[in-house]
């Protein structure tokens, strides 16, 4: 069965491979690339625990084949932190308890990331509906949406 | 879980797509791929060999013309809830663009997966019944068009050949007396409906109901027209009673089966809930011109 050559970035780095056509994206980040700040939590298409930015969308990469990425871009959640310093986003997290047992935060960290791009001003109800692809077992969420109302807060400022 | 394995092949146009079926007895179209990959993990699936389309540039677009809204079959869900000539003049889309899967999901999954799949327990083909659209299937002899009542043969089974891709869907052109809603109730976001229901109807300058489209999703093996609700509602005002007969049949067109999401009499009840609902929200929005 077919293997295919692929090259693709993944947080700015160009990354080349064979691959299996039936590995999927998530596999391929953590067991080729050693990026173990995805994870894979439900398998079953339902958690967003394996969220990554596949060309500037967020994407559950248990249900992409690394394949169908190739040349694509990638970003997970070891490409938010720039130079050292932590993403607002992470800072957020941080800042407002924003994870418990910290299995969902980088996914959630992602889909924030694209969440906060698409609308840098969002409410209670759009961060809330924003991350319902994305499920936390610990938190009751309170804090997550704090933490992206911190995150938010902080990059308009960054930015402005 | 890691899918059997498979031969991969991604055309970067129609016709290489559609030999690639010919010559496979066992291949399988991946648009979106959030049904059908978790499927193969399942191995719920073991296509031999798999046909991306997802490379095959122009199946992507939502536009009125000739009288329809054609929408192109690898369009996201994200894309259809996005877009401002869906939310402005076709609020039965919109409503179930909202409501399909999760938002992440929705990044990935497609219009015409949604309805290729023939999943009953998906949002898409009860909107469509309703809208009374119409399927463009793509095959080797050139495009042909499929009512979408003729769509559904079976679960997980759809009129369409071995050899053909559906590469567009078509709903008649809004216009300002006509209106749609989508009532869905799921346990959370993400889990299949527990049923839903989708109208589309127009009024006509009296007021009464000049036409009128009712599916239902996931109560039955494949999609449902509630035809009977339909036609008691043709020609009439819509008031409270009519509203409630024609819910009433819906409910007794519906035909599920008894799982965690409830018991049969619970879902033909909800049946008859949501199909009030709709139908009022519907007739809301069709007098108040907004399409």
């Amino acid at each position: 069965m077919s293997t295919h050559k692929i090259s693709l970035t993944v947080n700015g780095v160009m990354q080349e491979a064979e691959v299996e056509a039936r590995l999927l994206l998530v596999h391929f980040i953590r067991e080729s690339l050693n990026l173990t700040g995805t994870h894979i939590g439900c398998d079953t298409t339902s958690c967003g625990a394996c969220t990554v930015m596949l060309d500037g969308v967020p994407v559950k990469s248990c249900t992409v084949f690394a394949v169908q990425a190739d040349g694509g871009s990638v970003k997970t959640v070891e490409g938010l932190a720039q130079n050292g310093n932590l993403h607002p986003i992470q800072e957020g997290f941080h800042e407002k308890h924003g994870l418990q047992c910290g299995f969902c935060t980088p996914g959630m960290m992602i889909t924030t990331s694209a969440l906060l791009e698409k609308n840098p001003n969002p409410t209670e109800d759009d961060i809330r509906w924003g991350i319902s692809g994305n499920l936390c077992r610990c938190t009751g969420y309170t804090n997550i949406v704090k933490a992206v109302q911190y995150a938010a807060e902080k990059m308009q400022q960054d930015a402005g | 879980m890691i899918p059997p394995k498979f031969d991969y092949q991604a055309p970067t146009n129609l016709e290489d797509a559609l030999a690639l079926l010919s010559a496979n007895a066992e291949a399988k179209i991946l648009s979106g791929g959030q049904s059908l990959i978790p499927m193969m993990r399942f191995r719920l699936a073991s296509p031999q060999v798999v046909v991306d389309i997802n490379r095959i540039d122009g199946l992507s677009y939502i536009r009125e013309e000739d009288g329809w809204l054609k929408i192109g079959a690898m369009t996201r869900e994200s894309t259809l809830d996005e877009s401002d000539l869906v939310k402005s003049k076709y609020p039965l889309l919109a409503d179930t663009a909202k409501m399909i899967a999760d938002p992440l999901v929705r990044n990935r999954a497609t219009v015409g997966g949604n309805l290729a799949h023939a999943d009953p327990a998906n949002d898409h083909p009860a909107t469509m019944l309703a809208y009374g659209a119409e399927i463009v299937a793509t095959g080797p002899g050139g495009p042909r068009v499929i009512p979408v009542s003729d769509f559904f043969v079976g679960p997980f089974e759809p009129a369409l050949e071995h050899n053909e891709i559906l590469t567009e869907v078509r709903i008649p052109q809004a216009n300002g007396s006509s209106g749609g809603a989508y009532m869905k109730l799921e346990r959370k976001v993400g889990d299949f409906a527990t049923a839903a229901v989708a109208v589309q109807l127009k009024l006509a300058a009296d007021g009464t109901c000049e036409s009128v489209g009712i599916g239902l999703t996931n109560v039955g093996l494949t999609p449902i027209r509630a035809s009977e609700a339909e036609a008691v509602l043709r020609g009439k005002a819509l008031t409270d009673a009519a509203i409630k007969e024609a819910a009433g049949l819906a409910a007794a067109a519906a035909d599920p089966e008894p799982d965690y999401r409830g018991s049969v009499e619970y879902k033909k009840s909800l049946v008859k809930t949501l199909t009030v609902r709709a139908l009022r929200l519907a007739a809301e929005r069709a007098r108040g011109g907004a399409a």
